[in-house]
């Protein structure tokens, strides 16, 4: 079965040939790219179009591998232990299951999510390889080897935070999803907004773009505020005209809070718009 | 023939392994992809680069490996400006006035100059050399005579989106980006983290309590430890005034990220190249000023050194009692680098004048000779370089 993007999800033929690629070849793949442009909702969107069932991990900075794997709930045992309950003689009852081991025993293939693997420590990915390589695992409370009934399809995602070993990298087929340009992102918004007014979106996504333009911006807006500001635009009703830049007095596009999320960059843009307006 | 390409690949500094290279060769049986070359440069792409900002050095050797390869005459007349194929409707007239041209030196002549032309228009750096190459065993000339080869203003080619995706080189700025912020460059600095426990017991130290727990045949033993933080000690020595005025911002970017990433840092400002003594503040740099056999004696051999230079001054800065320009030196700048090297082993000097102006200045080589080799530029590859010599 062909991944080819979803009802609500736009992929581009490169992301689709990534995806595929991981789904056929079982191995991980690893998504980087500007934040907003749906790295998480891939996964999610990938398991809806496969029909799989979903495991999600999302990565902290504290996370460990192990969490991924099992966890040994030392503690409840410890307490159960000292009021004399009868499920301290089995260990079993204090293994914990991670995410991974979720996806392991799934009876159809599933898809794991692991999101955001920048956040944790350098040594994260590598406490990963044999897991993500071999699938299985050892569990060694119950002397007991975890072995996957079928190999997952794996997505992890990467803001970039931190580089990945070089070994982890070798192991997973890599993907790095661009900012979309206009005719793209124009599919993305239909697929959101399917009856939105072709001039209001014409008119929003001139102005989107050319705020993505401003030079210096700390954040440039990304498809998912573009997705915010639009649905803002829509609810409070507001006419294309008053997107156009040229005519109007009231240059600065309404509600563009949801667009520009700093209080500098607000400021720079304000400070711009000023200027120009004087120039004219 | 993939594996020509698998080597060129590596030449042209992608760094994909042979894991990677048989990834694909697996992808390939499983039909990942389609016979198309579009479907096998995403799926090339897929599995041997790993690094966003290689695409573009993929980009370049796949254009220059694959483009034998593509069925030459579409792209190459898909990627000829518009202007260019107007006066090639010109030119593709009736027999009559081919009979004229002919007579003006020949259909080919004609082409080659046309071509030329078009060589030096375009400037494109690798693809005009191509376009010679392939034309000059193609009938290049025969083209022009038939109509079929003439396609003005062809739209939706089926190999022209492909060729443009690599021939666009769209990911040419993610290449070795120059870009530092604050936040860019802590993410370098926290190559250097290393985390220890010190101080005050007060976290709750799970593993322990348990293994004093059973050994205490089952009466909670419970056991502290101290937080974890980073435990790297740096010394940065920064230069200050004269030709660094034109990389203000980038040392105070990195200043900044080094002041909250290490809980152990001290910096010191010199001036050029470092001689007996530095200072703290730039406004007292005359009143107050810190012996350097103090900085030696204080700080101990674990501090990592950093220095912040352009290292461009004159060479007698370096090799020559006397030869600093504001005060008069006893001994050496040299002398005086190579004690503090001789204190801390580990050490780097980072300089923000772009590498490739480096060989220009003969202080730069003296200093990097001094620094054993370990001068980086500051960019965020070279800083992350500095920090990975600095915990080898």
């Amino acid at each position: 079965m062909k991944f080819t993007g979803t009802d609500s999800y736009v992929a581009t033929d490169d992301l689709k040939m990534a995806v595929n690629a991981a789904v056929t070849l079982e191995r991980p793949l690893l998504i980087k790219g500007e934040p907003g442009t749906g790295k998480t909702m891939l996964a999610i969107e990938v398991a809806k179009a496969l029909q799989r069932p979903l495991v999600q991990w999302h990565i902290k900075s504290t996370s460990k591998a192990q969490q991924g794997l099992y966890e040994y709930d030392a503690v409840s045992r410890l307490r159960d232990s000292q009021l004399g309950d009868d499920r301290v003689h089995d260990i079993r009852n204090y293994i914990v299951r991670g995410p991974l081991w979720e996806a392991f025993e799934s009876e159809s293939p599933a898809v794991v999510l692991i999101d955001e693997i920048d956040k944790a420590d350098i040594e994260f990915p590598n406490d990963l390889l044999r897991e993500l390589d071999r699938m299985e695992f050892y569990v060694y409370e119950t002397q007991q080897l975890v072995k996957a009934r079928h190999r997952p399809t794996i997505i992890i995602t990467s803001n970039n935070e931190k580089e990945l070993p070089d070994a982890f990298l070798r192991r997973c087929f890599f993907h790095y999803i661009r900012f979309p340009d206009k005719d793209t992102m124009q599919s993305i918004v239909d697929v959101h907004f399917p009856g939105l007014k072709r001039t209001l979106l014409r008119e929003a996504l001139e102005a989107f773009f050319e705020i993505r333009e401003v030079p210096g911006l700390k954040k440039k807006p990304s498809t998912s505020e573009l997705l915010d500001w639009l649905k803002l635009l829509v609810a409070e009703d507001i006419p294309p005209e008053a997107l156009r830049a040229e005519d109007s007095h009231k240059i600065i596009p309404p509600l563009h809070g949801a667009l520009l999320k700093n209080e500098q960059d607000v400021h720079l843009f304000e400070r711009l718009v000023f200027m120009s307006r004087r120039a004219r | 023939m993939l594996t020509e390409f698998f080597f060129k690949l590596r030449e042209g500094g992608v760094p994909a392994s042979l894991k990677e290279y048989l990834m694909l060769m697996e992808a390939m049986r499983a039909h990942v992809a389609s016979a198309s070359v579009d479907d096998f440069y995403h799926l090339a792409r897929v599995t041997l680069v790993k690094n966003e900002a290689h695409y573009d050095r993929f980009d370049r050797v796949f254009a220059a490996y694959f483009n034998g390869i593509e069925s030459l005459p579409d792209a190459l007349f898909t990627e000829i400006p518009a202007e260019w194929l107007k006066r090639m409707a010109e030119l593709n007239l009736s027999d009559e006035e081919k009979r004229q041209i002919e007579a003006l030196g020949g259909w080919e002549k004609l082409m080659e100059t046309l071509k030329k032309r078009l060589e030096e228009q375009r400037g494109r750096h690798q693809g005009g050399s191509k376009w010679i190459g392939t034309a000059g065993t193609s009938p290049f000339g025969a083209y022009g005579f038939n109509p079929e080869g003439v396609r003005i203003g062809q739209e939706g080619s089926r190999n022209r989106r492909a060729v443009k995706v690599w021939d666009r080189r769209e990911f040419r700025n993610l290449d070795d980006t120059v870009e530092l912020g604050t936040r860019n460059i802590k993410v370098a600095l926290k190559r250097l983290r290393r985390f220890a426990r010190e101080g005050a017991a007060e976290e709750l130290d799970m593993d322990d309590t348990i293994r004093s727990t059973a050994r205490n045949a089952g009466y909670l033993d419970i056991k502290m430890v101290p937080e974890r933080h980073n435990a790297v000690k740096v010394l940065l020595f920064l230069d200050i005034g004269g030709s660094m005025e034109d990389h203000v911002r980038v040392c105070e970017e990195l200043f900044s990220a080094a002041r909250t990433e290490f809980k152990h840092l001290e910096y010191f400002y010199f001036h050029n190249c470092v001689y007996e003594s530095v200072w703290k503040d730039s406004r007292r740099r005359n009143s107050e000023r810190t012996p350097l056999m103090d900085v030696l004696h204080k700080y101990g051999h674990d501090y990592k050194l950093v220095f912040v230079g352009d290292a461009t001054m004159s060479p007698y800065e370096i090799a020559y009692p006397g030869g600093s320009i504001e005060h008069h030196n006893e001994e050496a700048g040299a002398v005086w680098m190579q004690r503090l090297l001789q204190t801390y082993p580990k050490a780097a000097w980072l300089n923000p004048v772009p590498e490739e102006r480096w060989r220009y200045y003969e202080s730069i080589g003296m200093i990097g000779k001094l620094m054993e080799g370990r001068m980086f530029a500051l960019t965020l590859e070279g800083l992350e370089g500095a920090m990975r010599s600095l915990v080898r």
